[in-house]
């Protein structure tokens, strides 16, 4: 028996053994998908179905049936890809930087926050990739070598470190999200029955044997990996900063916005991490393993990381100000009182205001108020998205070139579509993996014989 | 359609800035100009007494280019004559310049205009496509566009000079908007040589950069207008 506080809430509750954590987790896998499975997964399709028709549109006539225009050339497109890229912070947080702090109440959820950041980050790709022009030559924005003379990137562009960035990003997320799966992966290969499970499941397992000596790599590469992911949660979202920080549009221009962007990943990310479990563990029967305390570690999280991003808010404002730069400060009196003001307090009062209920113990601990407010919180950080693209560009320096923008119909689809294809992803993962780390879980069980 | 969605093709527009100035204050704010548009207060007086500033806009070929530095393909650069040149077949549509130029000057072909039956204003068939400048290429779907100083007319002097002799100070090439203007508002030259007349115009105290004080460098100087007011 593991020492046992007295004072600290359990990790796993409900007296679990490892042969019931194993049983627990496998269960959805070795059965047949139950019915909510099937219904989400249906409407995950309905929504795919809305990408592929959003996105033929687009490709086939032309960036031209967005309604971005002369003046604001970018809308809804980098507004989504900004979004789901902040999602999927937290996957990585959870899993690297709580491993080297040696948070254990990561443990049960960090496989399915890795899971959505990868979702995530495959979601917020196709809006780069698609917001260009001429898609089909977009591969030239990679540093290849080619057949036209001396053509290269310019590693000037911040669109060029996003492409490194979120590439290296998706690339270190996928690995240690797979690494971290190979025990668990190898526990279902010896529980399947049928012969193509076992065969796919003993492929992804790599002949794993649980020898001590595979223990002990495993381990070895996890810390390796949780070290070279940590740099990663805080440089992500500084390069997609740049990407607005480094241009001279007035709102963009503005050295405030690497932490500012980062605090909001995170906040955005544990949202979603949060709106995720409080369905999964009630749809799934995993309130043992999910438990109030880890909602509640999430919600302060989210709390803390949105007085940050507040407070960061009221700062840009404070510095317009200072700056005495004119341009700067219509920039902002804009944004607040202008014609998009409800954009505005929009994502202020989601993003500032509503997470200070967190400092009430009720709300940090009623699973459906948490839900309720994760979706206000991503709401809020869509907002904040929209309000720092759109409104920075739609009145920038030249009074002649203001305008309105707002999305047409493919610009929601295709941001409806995004919510398909994370869904989809989403429901396909929880049927065929272990949606929660058992090897780990194992390890912070009272009950271990 | 287009211009309601505000995707006016021009390389070159023309901005027309109203000021107003009463015995209270000068109104440059656009909610006042709303505000007096839409009622007959009877406050400002003046209204007639309105002055318009009047600016053709177009890319400013700046020096240090906000939009140069952005493009993941260097699909934008600069030439060694100081123009910014948008190379439109390395243009994977971004869009990123576009939002960078502080002028607002870049255009995108949003869609495929030419010989496409939805765009036909008469260019589509062989007879309308005469009337299209040969010396310019036609830009395909999702490549960014803007003013290129007319550099096929550039190009077409340096020619001319390489083939039969002679040197290029003495050619004088002239834009497109600069033949077209009766006024002769419009000049172009080589700033390089001290002696044209853009360099004597660039010198003149009355030369202004629009937002100079972003530093970008813009190679296009605007006179100012000299008014007997008081204020402006
Ligand atoms: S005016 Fe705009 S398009 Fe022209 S060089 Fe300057 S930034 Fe580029």
């Amino acid at each position: 028996m593991i020492h046992d506080s007295l004072i600290r809430e359990r990790l796993v509750t409900g007296d679990k053994t490892a042969a019931d954590v194993t049983r627990d987790i496998s269960r959805p896998i070795l059965n047949q998908p139950s019915s909510a499975w099937k219904i989400g997964f249906t409407l995950s399709l309905i929504f795919l179905g809305i990408f592929g028709v959003s996105l033929f549109w687009t490709v086939w006539t032309g960036i031209g049936v967005w309604n971005i225009n002369k003046s604001v050339m970018w809308g809804w497109d980098i507004t989504n890809f900004v979004f789901w890229v902040g999602i999927g912070h937290a996957g990585t947080l959870i899993s690297a930087v709580l491993l080297l702090f040696r948070q254990k109440w990561r443990m049960s959820i960090n496989r399915s926050a890795e899971a959505m950041t990868i979702f995530a980050v495959v979601c917020a790709a196709m809006f780069p990739v698609f917001h260009m022009g001429r898609v089909w030559v977009g591969y030239w924005a990679l540093p290849l070598p080619n057949a036209f003379g001396s053509l290269w990137v310019n590693f000037n562009s911040p669109l060029l470190w996003d492409v490194f960035a979120i590439s290296t990003y998706f690339s270190v997320s996928l690995l240690f999200w797979y690494i971290g799966m190979i025990p668990d992966i190898a526990t279902i290969r010896d529980k399947v029955k049928t012969k193509t499970a076992k065969f796919w499941y003993n492929f992804f397992s790599m002949g794993w044997t649980g020898s001590t000596r595979s223990w002990a790599r495993y381990e070895l590469v996890s810390l390796i990996l949780a070290g070279i992911s940590t740099p990663l949660v805080l440089s992500v979202h500084t390069i997609v900063s740049a990407d607005f920080a480094t241009s001279v549009i007035p709102g963009w221009h503005t050295t405030i916005f690497p932490p500012y962007f980062v605090a909001g990943a995170i906040f955005s990310g544990f949202g979603m991490v949060a709106t995720l479990l409080v369905v999964a563990r009630k749809v799934m029967n995993y309130e043992n393993y999910i438990t109030i305390g880890h909602l509640e570690a999430m919600t302060k999280i989210i709390m803390v990381t949105g007085t940050l991003v507040g407070i960061a808010y009221l700062t840009e404002f404070f510095i317009a100000w200072y700056s005495v730069v004119e341009y700067e400060q219509y920039a902002f009196i804009n944004r607040a009182t202008g014609p998009y003001w409800w954009a505005y307090w929009s994502m202020m009062s989601c993003n500032l205001i509503a997470p200070q209920v967190f400092w009430f113990k009720w709300a940090r601990t009623t699973p459906w108020f948490i839900f309720i407010m994760s979706i206000v919180v991503n709401v809020g950080m869509w907002f904040e998205r929209f309000v720092i693209i759109v409104t920075s560009l739609h009145r920038d320096y030249l009074p002649s070139s203001w305008v309105m923008y707002s999305g047409s119909l493919t610009e929601v689809g295709l941001f409806l579509g995004t919510f398909g294809i994370f869904f989809t992803c989403f429901f396909l993962f929880a049927k065929f993996l272990p949606v929660i780390n058992m090897s780990e879980v194992k390890t912070i069980l009272r009950n271990r014989e | 359609m287009k211009l309601r969605l505000r995707r006016e093709m021009h390389w070159i527009r023309i901005d027309r800035y109203y000021s107003f100035v009463s015995e209270k204050e000068s109104m440059t704010r656009e909610n006042d100009i709303a505000d007096a548009d839409s009622t007959d207060k009877g406050e400002y007086k003046h209204w007639e007494n309105v002055s318009v500033i009047h600016q053709p806009m177009m890319c400013q070929h700046c020096a240090q280019a906000p939009c140069e530095t952005v493009c993941p393909v260097l699909a934008t650069s600069h030439s060694s004559e100081g123009l910014n040149q948008m190379t439109y077949n390395r243009c994977i549509g971004t869009k990123y310049c576009g939002n960078n130029c502080p002028y607002k000057v870049r255009r995108f072909n949003w869609f495929r205009y030419n010989d496409n039956d939805k765009f036909d204003f008469h260019f589509n068939n062989p007879l309308g496509k005469m009337v299209i400048n040969p010396d310019v290429t036609v830009r395909t779907r999702g490549v960014m566009e803007k003013c290129s100083f007319c550099v096929q007319r550039i190009q077409e002097a340096k020619l001319k000079v390489k083939r039969e002799g002679g040197n290029m100070k003495n050619v004088q090439v002239e834009t497109a908007c600069q033949r077209a203007c009766p006024s002769n508002a419009i000049v172009f030259g080589d700033l390089h040589n001290p002696d044209s007349d853009i360099s004597k115009l660039h010198r003149n105290e009355r030369a202004f950069s629009v937002l100079d004080e972003l530093n970008v460098q813009s190679s296009v100087k605007y006179m100012t207008k000299i008014r007997n007011t008081e204020t402006i």
